[in-house]
């Protein structure tokens, strides 16, 4: 078991490490000088320019050798400094960030739960019974082919602007104080259920799909006819073809994540729920590209983490990689 | 798997690894009968509906443009008309043909979608084949890339890599999704290849003297061509998928319309607020009808490959 995890821990090592190495080189590498294009794109006027170009080249160490901006990179990221924000004067990017991220893990963890867990169950029923394979499955692929914007984008016209069941954006209603009250609570749930229904619908498809696939493959095999054949009930065998099809579930999942992060991005662009996928739209129309690098890394540090706490629930379903009879 | 676009790999790595196990099971052999097939593909519901619907968008987008004589960024048509006989989808808020628009973003989408999905594939099979034949270091250092690439966000990258470069036309878009999108291609090949590698008709090959491209091209590419066209699919539904996030976001090329980039202008202009609902809901059916028409369609050629999956 330490085995199989410290494997994991070392490649999401080496990830880490590539992924800061490409967020360090992306400017550097694009053609151009950095600070040239930044201060065009702010559209400063000269006197400013100036000032700004003394700033910049100081802030990204431009004067300094190659390897010396690299360590210089990481010393500031282990320091959590990411440097300022340009579209929030005053603002650090990790403040920002910090601020953002407990909304869209709001968003996230839920669907991604339970759009696990509802698309798995729903899936292995869809394996069994022929009416709702023949109407859950088809609703499934269509689900999982839906574009998260255009689904979040439906559901908002239909529901918040058209028949005004849901508000409309925001996170909460903005005459509320954040806080522990009921009416706060009431307004963050009505503003969160909408964003929160795209993610899990979108997820909810592929999961289906992967779960009845994986069934009937699993009660075609060896062992499910063999325990057929033995007289064992068919509650049996399909316990049995379940636990088995979880892994490769699970596997996806960790797979999956980097799809279902995208789509809580853009979903919250169309609500204006204001996590990190509204900060990113922010930090495109801005040119902040500070903000563009922080944002980067905490969604490659978010996805990493999550893939571990995969591996360890992999770890305990699985008892193959307890044992240590399978490395991978 | 990106992305967003990469949602491919949520709805395709799972099914792929499915037959994937069993090595050869999509070979159908140089004596598979022909006909056979055919006749299996046209009796697969999955495969004709798929594929009907994928073919009716490709002729929409072939065929639509010469049906009008307006461009998509043109002005000057009545502003926020409902679809009509004479402006089939409506217009826009600013007066445009919410059609032109439409059936010229088809195009790109089917085009970005293909060049990105070749990329992606040739990258896929590069990888997948080199590492999954040869075996030892290389196949150790190519699959620690492979998985790298893989935990990293396709639509992350993208983003960053867009926003500093600017993306002004389809081709440059299509290159960023396949180059990024090509992990799970790579890994799914790999897997394949090599159960491959260890048949007896590869090794008689190899003993022949036969070089390692001409192993790969010849024998081993091959007897896996229908697992690679069922690769290319997803890679396709998923490129797809990713383009229109990142033209959404206004990462695409501005100056082509897309299916994206009518959802990003419809929203920026408030087409939701006016109740616009013509100039949004079609570019995302024909998305979603395209990617799951691919999708149907490569679980109904799968059945059709692999007999093992066939229920008669």
């Amino acid at each position: 078991m330490t085995r199989y995890l410290a494997r994991k821990v070392l490649l999401y090592l080496l990830t880490f490490f590539f992924a800061v190495t490409i967020d360090w080189a992306i400017p550097r590498l694009m053609p151009g000088n950095p600070i040239d294009g930044l201060i065009a794109r702010i559209q400063a006027d000269s006197t400013a320019s100036q000032q700004l170009h003394g700033y910049f080249t100081e802030s990204f160490g431009l004067n300094q050798p190659l390897w010396r901006q690299y360590l210089n990179f990481w010393l500031g990221l282990l320091h959590g400094d990411l440097g300022p924000s340009i579209a929030y004067v005053g603002s650090s990017v990790s403040q920002l960030i910090w601020a953002a991220i407990p909304y869209t893990l709001a968003l996230l963890v839920p669907a991604i739960v339970l759009s696990y867990i509802a698309g798995n169950r729903v899936g292995a029923m869809a394996a069994r019974r022929k009416v709702l394979d023949n109407t859950a499955l088809p609703a499934a692929y269509i689900l999982t082919a839906t574009p998260y914007m255009w689904l979040a984008l439906v559901l908002a016209y239909f529901l918040a602007f058209k028949w005004s069941i849901f508000p409309v954006s925001g996170a909460y209603d903005f005459s509320l104080q954040p806080g522990w009250t009921w009416e706060f609570a009431r307004s963050f749930l009505s503003h969160w259920f909408l964003p929160f229904l795209t993610l899990f619908l979108v997820a909810f498809g592929g999961w289906a799909i992967g779960m009845r696939n994986l069934i009937i493959y699993e009660l075609e095999s060896e062992y499910a006819n063999y325990l057929q054949a033995l007289g064992a009930p068919s509650k049996l065998v399909r316990k049995y073809a379940y636990g088995n099809a979880v892994l490769p579930q699970m596997s996806g999942l960790a797979l999956a994540l980097g799809a279902v992060v995208g789509g809580a991005l853009v979903t919250e662009i169309v609500f204006g729920y204001p996590g990190i996928g509204t900060l990113i739209i922010t930090a495109l129309q801005n040119r902040d590209y500070f903000l563009m690098q922080g944002l980067f890394l905490m969604i490659i540090i978010g996805i990493l983490v999550a893939n571990f706490i995969v591996d360890i629930a992999y770890v305990i379903v699985d008892p193959r990689t307890r044992a240590g009879i399978q490395g991978s | 798997m990106s992305t967003v676009g990469p949602r491919a790999d949520l709805a395709a790595t799972p099914e792929i690894a499915l037959t994937g196990d069993g090595a050869g099971d999509h070979d159908l052999g140089p004596d598979g009968n022909r006909f056979e097939t055919l006749h299996f593909a046209f009796h697969n519901t999955k495969l004709v509906i798929g594929l009907t619907v994928v073919l009716a968008f490709l002729v929409l987008a072939i065929v639509g443009p010469w049906l009008t004589d307006s461009t998509p960024f043109e002005f000057g048509y009545p502003l926020g008309q409902p679809p009509s006989s004479q402006y089939w989808l409506g217009t826009t808020s600013s007066g445009q043909d919410v059609y032109a628009q439409f059936v010229y973003g088809l195009r790109s989408s089917f085009l970005v979608g293909a060049i990105a999905a070749l990329v992606a594939g040739s990258l896929g099979m590069a990888i997948g084949f080199v590492g999954g034949y040869l075996g030892g270091v290389i196949d150790d250092i190519l699959s620690m890339l492979t998985n790298i690439v893989l935990v990293i966000p396709t639509l992350a990258v993208l983003i960053i890599v867009a926003a500093y470069l600017k993306v002004g036309s389809l081709w440059t878009e299509a290159l960023l999704i396949g180059l990024t999108s090509w992990p799970w291609a790579a890994r799914a090949i790999r897997a394949q290849t090599f159960s491959l590698a260890a048949r007896d008709f590869v090794n008689l090959a190899r003993l022949s003297g036969r070089g390692t491209t001409r192993v790969i091209v010849n024998e081993i590419a091959p007897n896996m061509s229908s697992y690679l066209f069922l690769v290319f699919i997803l890679l396709f539904g998923g490129s797809v998928l990713t383009a229109a996030t990142l033209d959404f976001l206004g990462l695409g090329p501005s100056q082509v319309m897309s299916l994206g980039l009518m959802m990003n202008t419809a929203v920026s202009n408030a087409a939701l607020q006016l109740g616009l609902w013509w100039w949004f809901i079609p570019p995302g059916i024909a998305i979603t009808a395209i990617v799951g028409g691919l999708y149907v369609m490569n679980v109904g050629l799968d059945e059709v490959f692999n007999p093992r999956l066939r229920r008669t």
